[in-house]
């Protein structure tokens, strides 16, 4: 996992002065230029086909290697692309200390939805996960605690009846445990194949939270991009901290959703983390590279359980 | 294209349709509506009080979509701004200071999607509602009369006892929104809710909400001198005074978990 290594990839980025960018040969790369529909469920920055990387924030094309290396951010503009959750956990978590919970737990198809099954076995295959969201136990900064990290690339993040299950006994172990529960969100919300049986998800996985309130242990959620709908009404909204990534989308309906609503069009930073922040729904503001140390900062602060 | 799931999201939305005050009207006496959440504004879309049922005061808690034009626009058509979300939680938690059961009333398309919604943290506020309700140490008991939308219904429907009028439905979102985002054609709304398994008995039959409240064949209305309201009442009378004793620790644990098994059906390891 050398290319999480901070120090090495300090020493490595390169930083491309605009002629370099201009030398690069463009014509023979994969420029991996998507529509918003493959942005969601492609694993694009982890593939290594993927040569070039077409920065949201900046429109210029990022080295894929170089991106990986600086933990999938712009190296032009800083912009924090999303991220999988195995690399996450990886820049995460103390080398070699996460365990994984409920790895093999899956859903089923309540309404009978046509092609669910196919989608989410495909999905697998490509993302090596068996649902949107990894959970386990860990160690950060030589603290322990249950981390739950949602995944983007697996149906946006949706929450269905696995993903709702998934992170209801994420919180239970850590309450059992006597652990906090670190949180990343990404997540387009309930997810809709599963129909009602996903919003009831919202319910459990806020419900099992008074069980880390009777315990006194931290819940800390990190808000990164994007995080909507039925997850921003439960689990998402509810950290005793709330972090987020710079310019991440933090909202409950969807942008063009409000938009119709209003029948206005809203401001770029409408719904950013930033946006919300100045709203007073999150405590902070962090970059991704920073966000291991304020974790453990945090963390040393809430000590006191069994570990 | 006829089909009965389409025909009770019709009839859930009628004109006619009686509203929270309807019931609120027929069922409690000497009601005292509350106003505000403390924080920001008073949610007309958000109607709640204290009353009396059969002579023992409650907390009532529901969506108003309004009567005529001018109201439903006042109440924004029953669909709620955080600040309503944040009244009924302050009702809510009056009503556990004082030992008073919880009746809420869910007819609501969903929370509000509007920029004020978004800036005062619309998530934020349904999120707070649902862990609350969770532990709120008096019986919470919801009946879903209308439309049962989304988030914004769920966040009066975390409770003890939850009804569904027979012709009311519930679910993720709007047929029209499901159709729009899966078949990309919000015609197929018809499709979408007969597939989406929205209705009262469908519902119940999957174990979301526990019983199905009867209604007159041409579904409820608002001038049939209370009868609907008489249903209800019945119901409530039959349920509130079970939860009442029930000590309230064992009744937490009950309503934990009913709340903990939701898709438990479906998991598989």
């Amino acid at each position: 996992m050398g290319i999480f290594d901070r120090n090495k990839h300090s020493q490595k980025r390169r930083v491309y002065t605009s002629n370099q960018q201009i030398d690069i040969p463009i014509k023979n790369a994969l420029v991996n230029v998507h529509t918003y529909q493959q942005r969601q469920e492609t694993p694009n920055a982890a593939i290594p086909g993927n040569m070039f990387e077409k920065c949201p924030g900046c429109a210029r094309a990022v080295f894929g290697e170089d991106l990986a290396e600086n933990l999938h951010v712009c190296t032009y503009c800083g912009h924090h692309f999303r991220m999988p959750a195995r690399e996450r956990i990886a820049i995460t978590a103390d080398e070699g200390s996460f365990v994984e919970l409920d790895g093999d737990l899956v859903g089923a198809n309540p309404l009978e939805y046509p092609g669910y099954e196919e989608k989410l076995d495909g999905l697998r295959k490509k993302t090596g996960l068996s649902e949107a969201i990894v959970t386990g136990e860990c160690v950060i900064g030589g603290n322990a605690c249950v981390l739950a990290v949602m995944d983007g690339y697996f149906m946006m993040g949706s929450m269905g009846a696995a993903v709702g299950e998934k992170f209801t006994r994420a919180a239970e172990r850590a309450a059992e445990k006597k652990l906090p529960l670190i949180t990343f969100t990404v997540s387009g919300g309930a997810r809709m194949q599963e129909g009602l049986i996903s919003l009831m998800q919202m319910a459990k996985t806020s419900a099992v939270l008074t069980k880390m309130d009777e315990a006194g242990l931290l819940y800390l959620v990190v808000l990164t991009d994007a995080t909507t709908g039925g997850v921003t009404a439960s689990f998402a909204m509810l950290g005793d901290i709330t972090l987020a990534e710079p310019n991440a989308i933090v909202g409950f309906a969807g942008k063009r959703v409000v938009e119709q609503t209003v029948k206005q069009t809203l401001p770029d930073n409408f719904q950013k983390s930033e946006f919300v922040y100045q709203k007073g729904f999150i405590d902070r503001i962090v970059e991704r590279k920073e966000m291991k140390d304020v974790l453990v900062k945090l963390l040393k602060f809430h000590a006191g359980g069994d570990a | 294209m006829a089909n009965s799931a389409w025909l009770s999201v019709q009839l859930a939305r009628e004109f006619v349709r009686p509203t929270a005050q309807y019931f609120i009207e027929n069922i409690f006496d000497d009601f005292v509506e509350m106003h505000g959440d403390r924080l920001f504004a008073d949610d007309a879309a958000i109607l709640g009080g204290i009353g009396l049922f059969d002579g023992v005061p409650v907390t009532v808690i529901g969506q108003e979509k309004g009567l005529d034009v001018n109201e439903k626009v006042r109440r924004n058509f029953g669909s709620a701004h955080p600040e309503g979300y944040r009244k009924s939680l302050r009702l809510m938690k009056q009503a556990e200071k004082f030992k008073r059961p919880v009746i809420c009333i869910v007819d609501t398309q969903g929370a509000f999607c509007g920029v004020g919604a978004e800036e005062r943290g619309i998530g934020e506020a349904i999120a707070r509602n649902l862990l609350e309700m969770s532990r709120l140490r008096v019986p919470v008991l919801s009946v879903i009369i209308g439309e049962g939308g989304s988030g914004g219904a769920l966040a009066l429907a975390v409770s003890d006892k939850i009804a569904m009028l027979e012709n009311s439905v519930y679910s993720i979102l709007p047929p029209e929104g499901f159709a729009n985002i899966l078949w990309r054609d919000p015609s197929k709304a018809p499709e979408a809710a007969q597939f989406m398994r929205m209705t009262a008995r469908e519902v119940c039959d999957m174990g979301i909400v526990d019983d199905v409240i009867p209604e007159p064949r041409e579904g409820a209305k608002n001038d049939d001198d209370g009868k609907m309201a008489e249903e209800v009442k019945k119901y409530i009378a039959l349920h509130l005074p079970k939860l009442m004793e029930t000590p309230i620790d064992k009744l937490l644990k009950k309503r934990y978990k009913k709340i903990r098994a939701f898709g438990q059906e479906y998991i598989k390891e």
